[in-house]
């Protein structure tokens, strides 16, 4: 089990928790069980397609999971997947 | 959302010095009434487009979150269209407690700073309430 935390603006979705305990090998597994364990995280995060929203960054352990292997990236029982949403917009 | 004439004057001021790029930052409040303006740097770096840089976002999250204050507003610039919510901001806005204030500058000598509350998930026709501005 992995911690994710959860920024203040999704802790509604996931009923006050700041942390979340779920399964996962992966990144992508971790959000996965974590949007299926809380679907109104998953309207938050995901695309209407099921993907990972281009916006919202997630690190593990605190490291930009870009720059790692994005949704490939390894998790275990002690790392900490963090999301936080973009602050984005424009005038197009 | 108020705003002091000084406050209001420091968003159009990071406006005007970013121009033609968007700027973008975070206005700290208590009970509806800004405490301080944060400017952030525009990642993103385009006049039609802002994308707050992300360790900066969590760097001022965490201030406002240590000093006691809430995050009234987030904040950025439109240059050349008016102040009110393109698609692409109600689409991105991902935070809905914070106000998403737009700073205008498509009439340069008379800036226009409104605010409204954004709800990306919402029905077509409810995702953007105003809120007033209140300057004094």
């Amino acid at each position: 089990m992995s911690t994710v935390k959860i920024p203040p603006v999704l802790r509604q979705a996931v009923g006050g928790e700041r942390t979340v305990e779920v399964g996962g090998s992966t990144m992508g597994e971790v959000l996965e069980a974590l949007c299926a364990q809380y679907p109104a995280v998953g309207g938050q995060i995901l695309t209407a397609d099921g993907e990972l929203h281009k916006y919202v960054n997630v690190y593990v352990n605190d490291e930009d999971a870009r720059l790692l292997q994005w949704i490939d990236t390894p998790v275990g029982d002690a790392d900490t997947v963090m999301i936080l949403p973009a602050m984005a917009g424009g005038a197009r | 959302m108020r705003i002091t004439r000084a406050q209001a004057d420091a968003l159009i001021a990071h406006a005007r010095g970013e121009f033609p790029n968007e700027c973008c930052g975070l206005i700290a409040g208590r009970d509806g009434a800004a405490t301080r303006v944060l400017p952030a740097t525009n990642a993103e770096g385009t006049p039609f487009m802002y994308v707050m840089d992300p360790h900066e976002q969590m760097q001022l999250m965490d201030d406002i979150d240590d000093a006691g204050e809430d995050l009234l507003a987030i904040y950025h610039s439109h240059t050349r269209s008016a102040a009110y919510p393109s698609r692409t901001d109600v689409d991105l806005a991902f935070f809905a407690e914070p106000l998403y204030v737009i700073v205008s500058l498509q009439d340069a000598d008379q800036p226009l700073i409104r605010a409204f509350r954004l709800d990306r998930t919402a029905a077509e026709g409810e995702q953007i309430a105003e809120e007033p501005v209140e300057v004094s």
